[in-house]
């Protein structure tokens, strides 16, 4: 396998989730979507950090490169878990107000 | 074609297919049963990487935690009413297009580069395991390792004020 076989597949998955955001009206699909990107972000991550650690490894075999990489999908993982939690604390708040979860409804900045 | 190419497909299939039907499905409980088997693919995909730790973590967090949450808010808000079609058709496909031709254009400027034929450390290679993350996240990384906790202090706090009754 070569590093552009995980970009063009990160890739795709980044764009269904761009079309899913544009085409969708449900907010939860939406918000859904967006962890989907996200995670096309991450598999990124870790691909190349592969490919940086078989490049370093070739010079010295005991390299640690590459690390950094999959501690920052770790960390992107930590911030994904928050947003999801005050986003839907958000959904429920904005369910609550205009009893609907479609974006349409929200077109005005007071109602 | 070995085992690893085998399963990379695979996984890329399922990966692919079960995302387009996240956004396809007319019912959000689909969508979100979908989400779930696209993020045990992608845990595959660490797996096939050897990430293992970030293909737990990816399973318990993703898969068990989040997924969890947006189940919950779905059925018990009783959201779970297929979503009513789009009322402008050209709207849709404005979207389809705009994301169509972004990947076309990704795809277009990301084909011929030079770095696109460097091999991927498949299988092996131990800077996934979790004994050597632990290592370096709790040495050098302490520091946004402890502000991650104010965060989510301060996101359980955010969450609490937002869903209570007004």
């Amino acid at each position: 396998m070569t590093i552009n076989h995980y970009i063009f597949l990160s890739v795709a998955l980044f764009c269904i989730g761009i079309i899913g955001v544009l085409t969708r009206r449900n907010m939860i699909v939406i918000f859904m979507c967006v962890e989907l990107m996200l995670n096309a972000v991450n598999l990124l991550l870790v691909a190349f950090s592969k490919m940086h650690f078989l490049s370093a490894s070739a010079f010295d075999a005991a390299s640690k490169a590459g690390t950094d990489a999959q501690l920052f999908v770790f960390f992107v993982m930590v911030v994904a878990a928050a947003e999801v939690s005050v986003g839907l604390a958000i959904i429920v708040m904005m369910y609550r107000n205009t009893h609907s979860v479609d974006v349409n409804f929200l077109n005005r900045l007071k109602h | 074609m070995g085992i690893t190419q085998l399963l990379f497909w695979l996984l890329t299939t399922l990966t692919l297919g079960s995302a387009l039907m996240v956004i396809f499905s007319k019912n959000p409980v689909y969508s979100i049963l979908w989400l779930i088997i696209t993020f045990f693919a992608i845990s595959g995909h660490y797996v096939l990487l050897n990430a293992q730790f970030l293909a737990i973590v990816n399973i318990i967090v993703y898969a068990g935690a989040i997924m969890v949450l947006f189940l919950f808010v779905v059925m018990l808000m009783n959201l779970n009413m297929p979503s009513s079609p789009l009322k402008n058709k050209w709207l849709m496909f404005a979207g389809v297009i705009s994301g169509g031709s972004l990947l076309l254009v990704l795809v277009a400027a990301l084909k011929d580069t030079e770095a696109m034929r460097n091999g991927i450390l498949m299988q092996t290679g131990d800077i996934g395991l979790i004994h050597n993350l632990g290592k370096v996240l709790f040495k050098d990384y302490i520091l946004p390792f402890e502000i991650s906790s104010v965060l989510f202090l301060s996101a359980m706090i955010g969450a609490v004020v937002i869903g209570k009754k007004a």
